[in-house]
C-alpha cells in the first residue's frame, strides 16, 4: 500500500458516491440501536428501492444528541432528523430533493456550534465496517507518512510539541510518556490500547471503537512505530460487543489492505494488534491491573515503579494510553504541526470527548476544545436542566472525580483547573445534577460502587471503602452522627494517601468534594434528621453489609 | 560506573547508611536495625507492597511509598515514623480488627500473632471503626490444619509460600474487594483440595487463620524463618 494506493480507494469511494444524489445516515451507535435504528434503516433501504431515488442509505457510528434518537441526517443538505422510527422512512425518501420532514426535523444549532470535532470527525459520516470510508476521510494518511517520511524520534517530537496529554484521566503528558518507552532497551516492546472504559456514565471511548475503529488503529500504529513496538493489543471490556465485532473487522481490513501485519506498506516496519476482553473489572482500567489482566492474570495492580514503560507486558517495556489519545494521533500528523496547540488552553491542548448524562436536555456525546467554560457545555451544548428544576452540581472524573457547585460553572474545562477544583478530568465522563439530587446519596453511590469495584488486595481501599459505605449509609438513613462525619473524614484521608492504585487513591474523592460544597446537606441529614432533596429515605433501617 | 555494583549512602530517620545499589528501603532498614512495622512482607518471600504498613516518607515526594518494594537510590533521606505514618498505621490496624472477627482472647494464635504484636506495639487500645462483624466460615477438612477465615487479613503469605516455595498454588484469592476470601484449589474443601500438606502456609500465616489443628489449647508460635534459609540452599544446589 503507497500513499497513491491509498488516494485511488479514497478517489474510487468517492467515485462511488457520487453516483448517488443524496446520502441518508443512519445512527447505529448502541442507543440508537437500542430504539430499533436497525430497523430503521432497513426501512429507509427498501423506501428508496421502492421510491427509484439514487440514494445512499449508510449506517453510522454516534452522531452526539443520543437522547433525541434514532438520529438520521441527509446529505449534502445536513438536514437532521430526530425520534426517526421505522414508520418514518417513506415519509424522508420522498422528501428527499424538496422540503425536509417538519415534525421531525430538529434544530440543534446551539449544541453543535461550540463544539469541535477531531476525534469525533468521522463518527456519523462513515460506516465503521468499512476501511474505504475511513480512507476516503484521509484515513491511515498519516501512518504513511510517518512510515515513509519521519524518523521514530520526530514523531515523538510531534507529539510533544502538540502537547497532547493522557486522555484516560491522568492526564500525564503523551510525548514524554512515548519517549520514556522509546528509551527503554528491549528488542520486544508492546503498545496497548485502554479501552476498559468503566465509569458510570461514560460511553466515549465506546463510541471511538464503535464509531471510528481504524483511527485508534492507525494512532496505535505511529506509536509502535515511534517507540519501536512490534505488538499491539486493545483490551476492550467484554461489555462493549459491538465495539469488539467492529474492532475485529477493522483489524481484518487493515490486515488485507497491508496496514497491519509484516512489513507494512513495504517498509521494514511490522505491527500486528490483538483484541483482548475484560472479564468486567473496573480495577483493570489501572495500568498495572490491566497488564495481569492480559498476562492472564488476576487484575490486580501492583506497586510503581517500576512503571510498564520500563517494566509492563511479561516484563517488556510498554506503552499503554487510552483510547482517545490514540484517537488524537492521526489528525497531529495529517494537519500542519501548530494546529493542535492552537485548539485548548494554557496547559491542556486540544479538544475532548464528554459523555454528557444526568439532567441534562441533550444527553450524548460531545467534543469541545480544552479551556471551554462549564456553563457553556451545561447551558449551551447540553441545553440546561430540563423540567423546570434547578442546576446543582457536576460531576466529572467518575467515581475518581468530584462535585463542582453552581457557582464555579465559569471554571475553564482543563487538567488543572478541575484539580484545583477537587476534581479532575477523568476519562470523560460529566454527570449532571439538579435540585432533586441529595449530594450524601450521591457520595455514597460513587463509594459504593469503589467498593464493590476494589480488588480487595490493599487493606486501605478494600476496607476503608466498606467503613465508608457504612458511615454513609448511616447519615443517609437519618442514624448518622456529629463522630461518623468526623471518622469518615480521617478515613478518606488515610486512604487517600496509602492505598495501593489510583482506584483507593481517588476514592475519597467524591465524599470529600461533596463535603466541600454541600457540608450543611451533610448536617441537614445528622442533625434535622432530612434529606433537603427527599431522597433519602430516613425510616429505612441502615444496610448491613454480609 | 556500572550501576549494578554501586553502593548508595542514604539517610534513614537521620541516620547515614550506606546500601547497594537494588536493595529496598525495608532492608537496608532492617540491616540498621531501624524497624519498619510490616504484615505482608515475609523474608523469603517475593514482596507485593498490599499491606500498606511498612510505608514511608521520602523527602522530595509527597507521596507516601512502601518501603518493601521501593529500592534506594543516593542522598535519598527516608523517615520511617512520623505523627503522619502513625496515624495512617493506626488506621490501617484498625480497618483490619473491623473487618473480621478478630477476638484475640479466643484465638489459637493468641501471644504469637503478628496483627496483635503490632497493635501493641503502635499502641492500639481501642477500634473506633464500626465493627462489620461478617458470617465467615472455618475449613477444618483437613485432618492437620484448619483455615479459619474470621482471622485472616488477606496479606497472601499462604498464597505466595505455595506457588513460590513449595511449588503447588493450591493457595488462592477468589471473589473482589471486601468480599475477597482465600480458597484451595477452586474453592474446594481444603481436605479435598491438592494440597501437598506440607505446612508451609501455616508457619508463615501471621495470624491464627492457618493453624495447626493439634496446638488448639496450647501455645502456637510460627516459625517462618525456614524460607530465607530454604532458598539459600536451593540456590546453592
Amino acid at each position: 500500500m503507497t500513499i497513491e494506493e491509498l488516494e485511488q480507494i479514497a478517489k474510487s469511494v468517492c467515485q462511488e458516491n457520487a453516483k448517488f444524489d443524496y446520502e441518508v445516515n443512519v445512527c447505529m451507535d448502541l442507543a440508537c440501536f437500542s430504539q430499533h435504528s436497525g430497523e430503521l434503516r432497513d426501512a429507509l433501504v427498501k423506501a428508496v428501492e421502492a421510491s427509484g431515488k439514487k440514494v445512499l442509505v449508510r449506517r453510522t457510528g454516534c452522531m452526539g444528541p443520543c437522547s433525541s434518537g434514532p438520529l438520521v441526517r441527509v446529505d449534502p443538505e445536513e438536514t437532521l432528523y430526530h425520534h426517526v422510527n421505522a414508520g418514518h422512512a417513506e415519509a424522508i425518501v420522498s422528501s428527499l430533493g424538496g422540503e425536509p420532514v417538519p415534525d421531525l426535523q430538529c434544530d440543534l444549532n446551539e449544541h453543535f456550534e461550540k463544539q469541535v470535532r477531531v476525534v469525533l470527525e468521522n463518527a456519523g459520516h462513515i460506516d465503521p465496517e468499512k476501511i474505504e470510508d475511513y480512507i476516503s476521510r484521509d484515513g491511515y494518511q498519516a501512518l504513511l507518512t510517518v512510515l515513509t517520511e519521519m524518523m521514530p524520534n520526530g514523531v515523538i517530537h510531534r507529539i510533544t510539541e502538540s502537547g497532547l496529554r493522557g486522555r484516560g484521566g491522568g492526564g500525564y503528558p503523551t510525548g514524554l510518556k512515548w519517549g520514556t518507552v522509546a528509551k527503554a532497551g528491549g528488542d520486544l516492546k508492546y503498545v496497548v490500547c485502554n479501552g476498559d472504559e468503566g465509569d458510570p456514565g461514560a460511553f466515549m471511548d465506546r463510541s471511538v471503537m464503535e464509531g471510528d475503529p481504524h483511527r485508534v488503529i492507525e494512532g496505535m500504529a505511529i506509536a509502535a512505530y515511534a517507540v519501536g513496538a512490534s505488538k499491539g493489543y486493545i483490551y476492550v471490556r467484554a461489555e462493549y460487543p459491538t465495539a469488539v465485532s467492529r474492532l475485529t473487522v477493522a483489524l481484518r481490513d487493515a490486515r488485507r489492505h497491508g496496514l497491519l501485519g509484516h512489513n507494512i506498506c513495504g517498509t521494514p516496519f511490522s505491527f500486528d494488534v490483538e483484541i483482548r476482553l475484560g472479564a468486567g473489572a473496573f480495577v483493570c482500567g489501572e495500568e498495572t491491573a490491566l497488564i495481569a489482566s492480559i498476562e492472564g492474570r488476576r487484575g490486580n495492580p501492583r506497586p510503581r515503579p517500576p512503571y510498564p514503560a520500563v517494566s509492563g507486558l511479561w516484563g517488556k517495556p510498554t506503552l499503554i494510553n487510552n483510547v482517545e489519545t490514540f484517537a488524537n494521533i492521526a489528525p497531529i500528523f495529517r494537519k500542519e504541526s501548530k494546529w493542535f496547540s492552537s485548539v485548548g488552553s494554557e496547559r491542556s491542548k486540544g479538544t475532548k470527548v464528554f459523555a454528557l448524562t444526568g439532567k441534562i436536555t441533550h444527553t450524548g456525546l460531545v467534543e469541545v476544545p480544552l479551556g471551554i467554560k462549564l456553563y457553556e457545555i451545561i447551558e449551551n451544548i447540553g441545553g440546561g436542566v430540563p423540567g423546570g428544576h434547578t442546576f446543582k452540581a457536576v460531576q466529572t472524573g467518575g467515581p475518581s472525580g468530584g462535585c463542582i457547585p453552581a457557582d464555579m460553572l465559569g471554571l475553564g474545562v482543563s487538567y488543572d483547573a478541575l484539580m484545583a477544583a477537587g476534581s479532575i478530568m477523568g476519562s470523560g465522563g460529566m454527570i449532571v445534577m439538579d435540585d432533586t439530587s441529595c449530594m450524601v446519596n450521591v457520595a455514597r453511590f460513587f463509594v459504593e460502587f469503589c467498593m464493590t469495584e476494589s480488588c480487595g488486595k490493599c487493606i486501605p481501599c478494600r476496607a476503608g471503602t466498606a467503613q465508608m459505605f457504612t458511615l454513609l449509609s448511616r447519615i443517609c438513613a437519618g442514624t448518622g452522627t456529629m463522630d461518623d462525619l468526623e471518622l469518615l473524614v480521617s478515613l478518606c484521608g488515610t486512604i487517600k494517601e496509602t492505598s495501593l492504585c489510583g482506584l483507593g487513591m481517588t476514592a475519597p474523592n467524591p465524599v470529600l468534594s461533596t463535603l466541600k460544597f454541600f457540608r450543611n446537606e451533610y448536617i441537614e441529614h445528622i442533625v434535622n434528621k432530612r434529606c433537603p432533596a427527599g431522597v433519602c429515605n430516613m425510616e429505612a433501617p441502615v444496610e448491613v453489609l454480609a | 560506573m556500572n550501576e549494578n555494583v554501586g553502593v548508595k549512602t542514604l539517610q534513614i530517620d537521620g541516620h547515614e547508611i550506606s546500601a547497594r545499589t537494588g536493595e529496598t528501603i525495608l532492608e537496608v532498614a532492617e540491616e540498621n536495625n531501624i524497624r519498619i512495622p510490616t504484615l505482608c512482607h515475609l523474608e523469603g518471600l517475593s514482596n507485593v507492597g498490599a499491606c500498606r504498613m511498612c510505608l514511608v516518607e521520602i523527602k522530595g515526594s509527597n507521596k507516601l511509598l512502601p518501603a518493601c518494594v521501593t529500592t534506594v537510590f543516593e542522598g535519598m533521606e527516608v523517615t520511617t515514623n512520623s505523627e503522619r505514618l502513625q496515624k495512617h498505621r493506626r488506621t490501617i490496624l484498625e480497618l483490619l480488627f473491623a473487618e473480621r472477627n478478630h477476638i484475640c482472647s479466643v484465638c489459637v494464635a493468641n501471644g504469637h500473632c503478628e496483627l496483635q504484636a503490632l497493635a501493641q506495639a503502635l499502641g492500639l487500645t481501642h477500634i473506633s471503626l464500626p465493627y462489620r462483624n461478617p458470617i465467615l466460615t472455618v475449613d477444618a477438612s483437613l485432618p492437620q490444619f484448619t483455615v479459619d477465615h474470621n482471622r485472616c487479613i488477606l496479606c497472601t503469605r499462604c498464597v505466595r509460600a505455595c506457588a513460590e516455595i513449595e511449588g503447588a498454588h493450591v493457595w488462592d484469592v477468589m471473589g473482589r474487594g471486601i468480599n475477597s476470601i482465600i480458597i484451595t484449589d477452586l474453592h474446594d474443601d481444603w481436605g479435598a483440595s491438592s494440597c501437598t500438606r506440607c505446612g508451609k502456609c501455616v508457619q508463615v500465616c501471621p495470624t491464627g487463620a492457618l493453624f495447626d489443628k493439634s496446638k488448639i489449647g496450647s501455645d502456637h508460635p510460627k516459625y517462618p524463618d525456614f524460607l530465607p534459609y530454604l532458598n539459600l540452599m536451593r540456590e546453592a544446589q
